[in-house]
């Protein structure tokens, strides 16, 4: 007996699991989209510049995703990326208004500035959240007026319109390697770093524990306010890189154009498979949970469908989502194995059943 | 034998329920001792007490023969002392190996550690080790824990105590959830934990498991001690009785003592 077998080797290889992940099969459903709009529209649609269109008008929004991401896991909501990105880019606008030129040194201190903006706001959530218990749904929404209602009494709801022509030029239409946006590329390493943070890094490892049984984190030493605190902030700082790159993109602080962007990321980090539960959630999934209404968008002015069909589809995408991953933890709980994942019988048909065979 | 650690009248309310009346409690090194009592009697209260997680209202906790606070199971941790909760407290969505290393992750040498990416082979490593050690099946060190069986997660739980303890060890209801093979997997384990002179407190309510494995039997009704009992030296019809308050008539003596004691001290 004291030889006992002790842990059942790996049985599931990585391709199981990946198949069994909602992000891997939610990009199934985005080829999908994809195919039908390239076969529909095939020279409009599936051509480069099309693509580097989508990709641009994603990037913002790939910014705020990763914040969202991390907050969501920690089990916890930020409905005020979009007011915070609007306040950030005010303070940006203002602070190069009151410098004065068109130069890079400008244009830094107008990045300075709508970066630190976000992060004070983020700080503020994180310590209301953290310290004074106040639900993140309450604080987030009270700071989402609080920062959009000051976004307007500094411009006396005017936008401003006067942004360095570097900051257009080099951010808003650069391009490097001649072809890919800089919006792109800026979006991407945000992303690329967001997904090591949180899947290699001891931060990221916090973040999943504290998502996951709040509780047992605290017991075993995890600062756990101190480390909300900090995913909140992030979330603030990067929707103050957002408020930045929107300015250099749209060239106006556009005060009234964010009022749907929380509800937007939030809807494509669930779709992404990160559970609004908490504990559970990729970035590369809030990546692709983001280019489904990109792509639906883009695609159905191109075919010449009327543009809101993108709501009604990107809202059923999502119910589906929540449904799938409502249904896969149900079942989990009554320890069986998920029965609503779409690609169920593909997945477990090799390597997962050994693995399943063991329970009990 | 002198005690490692020492609990004299501990006591603790909750609104009207006096979780603990003036509760005793000592164990030395290298002991089992078995923390028995009725639904209610305080045990997983005085176990709280005792690792950290729980402030009382009065009573004095002595360590290694000095008075000790013991604020936070942090605190608890770094004098070497560890519990397993009677909800187990894993994370669910964390595998088993990001679990037992949750709060002392191993950091990659370094500039990548000191950037905070850490070192999963080593963990996987000592945690398999520490599964092996323990026997305990645990059916994939990189599924989260929410998707295996009570047991499993019961042997979990139990590995990652018992590797980070090096003075006390709290047992609370280990052996609950578990099977015939896995229970005896748990007691062995008791029994090597304490042979390398690591205290272990197994509160159970399976009176053959207290028999097999404890050195001494502490017996607690509504809060407080009333009876302690060299294993080897009483019964399970002897420790029914002390524990539901209908004294056996072989044991006034024992129980008088224990009394005694108590109102001395109080
Ligand atoms: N946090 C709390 N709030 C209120 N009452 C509590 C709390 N914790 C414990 N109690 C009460 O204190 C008493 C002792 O509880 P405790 O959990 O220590 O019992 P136990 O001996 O571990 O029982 P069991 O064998 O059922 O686990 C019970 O009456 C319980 O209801
Ligand atoms: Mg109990």
């Amino acid at each position: 007996m004291s030889a006992a077998v002790a842990v059942v080797p790996a049985n599931e290889n990585v391709v199981t699991r990946v198949v069994k992940m909602q992000a891997f099969q939610i990009l199934l459903v985005l080829v999908a989209i994809w195919i039908v709009f390239a076969l529909l529209a095939p020279a409009q649609f599936a051509n480069t510049a099309n693509m580097r269109l989508i990709a641009q008008n994603a990037a913002i929004l790939a910014i705020l995703g990763v914040g969202m991401t991390f907050v969501i896991i920690t089990s916890g909501i930020d409905l005020s990326i979009g007011s915070v990105m609007v306040f950030s880019g005010v303070i940006g606008a203002k602070a190069m208004q009151w410098q004065g030129g068109d130069g890079w040194s400008t244009a830094a201190i107008g990045i300075g500035a709508s970066i630190l903006s976000g992060l004070a706001w983020g700080l503020l959530n994180g310590t209301l959240i953290a310290k004074a218990k106040i639900p993140p749904l309450i604080v987030t929404l009270g700071s989402l007026g609080m920062a959009l209602g000051f976004a307007q009494i500094i411009t006396k709801g005017v936008d401003i319109r006067e942004v360095p022509t570097v900051m257009q030029d080099e951010i808003g239409y650069g391009n490097v390697f001649g072809q890919v946006p800089v919006l792109t590329v800026v979006a991407l390493v945000f992303v690329v770093l967001g997904a090591i943070v949180l899947h290699y890094t001891r931060f990221g490892r916090f973040t999943y524990a504290i998502g996951s049984n709040e509780e047992s984190a605290r017991r075993v030493g995890v600062k756990v306010d101190r480390h909300l605190i900090k995913v909140y902030a992030l979330s603030g700082l990067l929707a103050g890189v957002a408020g930045v790159l929107s300015l250099a993109q749209f060239n106006t602080t556009a005060i009234a154009g964010q009022t749907e962007t929380n509800l937007n990321v939030i809807a494509a980090v669930v779709i992404g498979g990160t559970s609004l539960f908490g504990g559970i959630g990729t970035i590369f999934g809030t990546v692709v949970g983001l280019f489904i209404p990109a792509v639906l968008q883009n695609g159905f002015v191109i075919v010449g469908v009327q543009p809101f069909w993108q709501k009604v589809a990107v809202g059923a995408v999502l119910i589906a989502a929540v449904y799938v991953d409502q249904a896969r933890r149900a079942s989990a709980a009554r320890g069986g194995r998920s029965q609503f994942s779409l690609l169920q019988r593909w997945g477990s048909s090799r390597s997962a059943n050994a693995g399943q065979g063991e329970e009990g | 034998m002198t005690a490692i650690l020492e609990a004299r009248g501990l006591s603790r309310q909750f609104g009207q329920v006096k979780a603990l009346d003036g509760a005793d409690f000592d164990i030395a090194a290298g002991e089992v001792v078995a923390l028995i009592g009725d639904n209610g009697a305080g045990k997983s209260t005085l176990v709280k007490a005792l690792s950290g997680n729980l402030a009382v209202d009065s009573g004095q906790i002595l360590f290694e023969g000095s008075p000790v606070t013991i604020e936070t199971p942090m605190q608890a941790s770094a004098m070497g002392i560890e519990t397993v909760y009677q909800d187990l407290a894993l994370a669910p969505h964390l595998d088993p190996v990001q679990n037992m290393f949750l709060g002392r992750e191993v950091m990659r040498p370094g500039l990548l550690g000191a950037l905070g990416f850490m070192d999963n082979k080593s963990m996987r490593g000592e945690a398999q080790q520490a599964f092996d050690k323990l026997g305990a099946t645990v059916r994939s060190l990189t599924a989260p824990v929410g998707a295996m069986s009570g047991g499993q997660r019961q042997a979990i739980a139990i590995a990652r105590a018992v590797h980070w303890a090096n003075k006390v060890v709290f047992l609370d209801e280990p052996t609950a959830a578990l099977g015939v093979r896995q229970t005896k997997n748990v007691l062995d384990t008791i029994r090597r934990v304490s042979e390398q002179g690591v205290a272990v407190v197994f509160i159970s309510h399976s009176m053959p498991h207290v028999m097999e494995v404890s050195d001494r039997v502490e017996v607690l009704r509504l809060g407080r001690r009333v009876a302690t009992y060299r294993t080897q030296d009483t019964s399970m019809e002897q420790l029914v009785a002390a524990m539901t308050g209908a004294v056996g008539e072989s044991t006034p003596a024992d129980v008088a003592e224990a009394r005694a004691e108590k109102e001395v001290s109080a």
